[in-house]
């Protein structure tokens, strides 16, 4: 079976800060793999290569089997243009560590504002669609609010209704309950987790380990811009094989 | 305050500490500040005077020539310049800054070229260049480069006084707005277009409808700033003979020999709008500073709808 995402021996660096070390990983439709490491260890940097907010040095990421930022012309590669990216981009919703809604809108034109601008959905369509979701993350009520007036906890869920608002076949969240108040970050994990139940194709950067033992399928340590050890959530948790999975998890746990 | 039985407390019963509580309170003393402000009040009044008192400042012909039919065509003039120059200037900017911050390097080095030269080039020496351009070109053409040509125009009837104080005002705006619409885009965060990106948005959709919407509101205080330099900016088209406020001002006082008064006219109407500018600018920077606060963000949001808004959702 074609994995939904494919992530292929990416290299990256920073000039002499080499990131990404030959990563790979299969994200299989309805999964959810939570990535954990210690920071700098380049589990952002992966999710940012994944939908290409960073160019890869080497190695190829695939959505649906299809290169991301090219097109097979014959035997070769050739790069996309910047609608064409952008068009493949929609297909994935990424949740930022820093909210990022846009301050200038509110919460209700944050939502449609994918759908509206990037989808061509008419307007009406797009607000009957984007309440259903904020119902879905409990802020219906908090619609006609600038964004500066919520929460970290309320921003970060509006963030999330507007990538769902675009569809995606896939969300990245890298690290969305970090720069939340601890009081805050239930409610976050909550929507995340509903989505999951849903059947939602998820990957999740995360210093969450509850939740990635709870909801994940799989779980992906990573240190030193490698993938040093993935499986299921029990034997991670359980019984890891490395080392440095070990003394990551006794300090973390 | 319920320190009763704390050490301090104790101590001050015994007679170690003598509590402040109750007692008179003197201000300090600025003695200098009487002394400096005697001296200012005649200064201004010595001002007042002679304003008042001296016959040359001719106030009956001032007051006769304020609401004067030409004086006010000029003040019309004036306006018509500045507004039309801002708005030109600002969309250019808005391009240079655009180009300026490019991945393109050619992009990137036409942009500088345009700031080097517009910012360098004083605006009346531009002015007179404009309006003298067909000595160096006659002709106007439009057409395919190297081929034929399909349109032409008299260069004299294209770059009229107006078109010329037009040109000279808004390239030399264009330059200075380019460098503060570069810093507001600079001053938007990165996470912005990153968001904006993941949603699947183009790189164009990502200035228009997020980066420059946020830049813009940002650059309001100094483009205000520009907006009223510009007014008074206007008043160097007078060397191009262009019948603004202060050139009106100049053919009355020709005629009548009245230079001083109807110099006084112009000022008082220049100091009008810029008074006039200046309150709208506290306005609007008032309320930019609430809507960034969070208690007063919803109220005051519907109120700043006449903002540079790119494409409204």
């Amino acid at each position: 079976m074609v994995p939904l995402l494919r992530v292929e021996k990416v290299n990256k660096a920073f000039g002499a800060n080499h990131v990404l070390r030959d990563v790979s990983l299969d994200v299989h439709a309805g999964q959810v793999q939570c990535v954990i490491g210690p920071s700098g260890s380049g589990k952002s940097t992966l999710l940012r290569c994944v939908n290409r907010l960073e160019v890869p040095d080497s190695g190829h990421v695939y959505l649906d089997g299809q290169p991301m930022g090219f097109r097979w012309k014959g035997d070769a590669l050739r790069e996309m243009t910047s609608s064409q990216l952008a068009a493949q981009r929609r297909q994935m919703g990424m949740v930022f560590q820093g909210f990022h809604l846009f301050p200038h809108r509110r919460v209700i034109e944050n939502v449609i504002e994918g759908p509206v601008v990037v989808g061509g959905v008419d307007r009406a369509t797009a607000r009957e669609r984007a309440m259903e979701l904020l119902s879905k993350v409990g802020l219906a009520d908090k619609a006609e609010a600038y964004p500066d007036s919520l929460s970290g906890g309320q921003q970060q869920r509006v963030a999330i209704a507007r990538s769902l608002a675009m569809r995606p076949k896939l969300m990245l969240f890298d690290e969305p309950t970090s720069a939340l108040d601890p009081e805050l970050v239930g409610d976050v994990l909550a929507v995340m987790r509903d989505l999951a139940d849903e059947g939602m194709t998820m990957v999740v950067v995360t210093h969450e380990m509850g939740f990635a033992r709870d909801v994940a399928d799989h779980v992906v340590f990573m240190d030193g811009g490698c993938v040093v050890e993935a499986g299921p959530p029990g034997h991670i948790f359980g019984a890891p094989e490395h080392e440095r999975t070990r003394s990551f998890l006794a300090r973390v746990l | 305050m319920t320190i009763a039985g704390s050490p301090a407390d104790q101590a001050a019963q015994g007679g170690g500490f003598r509590s402040a509580e109750g007692a008179r309170k003197v201000p300090l003393r600025h003695p200098w500040w009487w002394v400096g402000g005697a001296l200012l009040i005649l200064v201004i009044g010595m001002f007042v005077q002679l304003l008042v008192t001296n016959k040359n400042m001719d106030w009956s012909t001032v007051l006769r020539f304020l609401f004067d039919g030409e004086i006010l065509k000029g003040l019309l003039r004036t306006l018509e310049l500045t507004v039309l120059a801002m708005v030109i200037g600002l969309a250019l900017g808005i391009l240079l800054a655009v180009m300026r911050l490019s991945a393109n390097p050619l992009f990137r080095a036409v942009s500088w070229l345009w700031l080097w030269f517009f910012r360098g080039v004083p605006p009346l020496v531009q002015m007179v260049f404009w309006f003298n351009l067909a000595t160096l070109l006659p002709k106007l053409k439009l057409g395919i480069p190297y081929g034929p040509v399909l349109a032409s125009w008299d260069t004299n009837t294209v770059i009229s006084a107006f078109t010329a104080a037009i040109l000279g005002l808004s390239l030399t705006e264009s330059a200075y707005a380019a460098e503060m619409i570069r810093a507001g885009i600079q001053a938007v965060s990165k996470g912005q277009t990153e968001a904006a990106l993941s949603i699947g948005m183009s790189r164009f959709q990502v200035m228009r409808r997020v980066v420059l919407p946020q830049a813009l509101r940002i650059v309001v205080p100094p483009i205000g700033n520009d907006l009223i330099s510009m007014l008074k900016f206007t008043s160097l088209v007078s060397v191009l003979a262009t019948p603004d406020l202060l050139y009106s001002a100049q053919m009355i006082y020709s005629r009548n020999y009245k230079t001083i008064p109807l110099l006084l006219v112009a000022t008082i109407w220049y100091l009008v709008l810029t008074t006039l500018l200046t309150v709208a600018q506290q306005q609007v920077e008032k309320r930019l500073k609430t809507t960034h606060h969070r208690s007063g963000a919803m109220k005051n949001v519907k109120r700043l709808r006449f903002l540079p808004s790119f494409g409204k959702a």
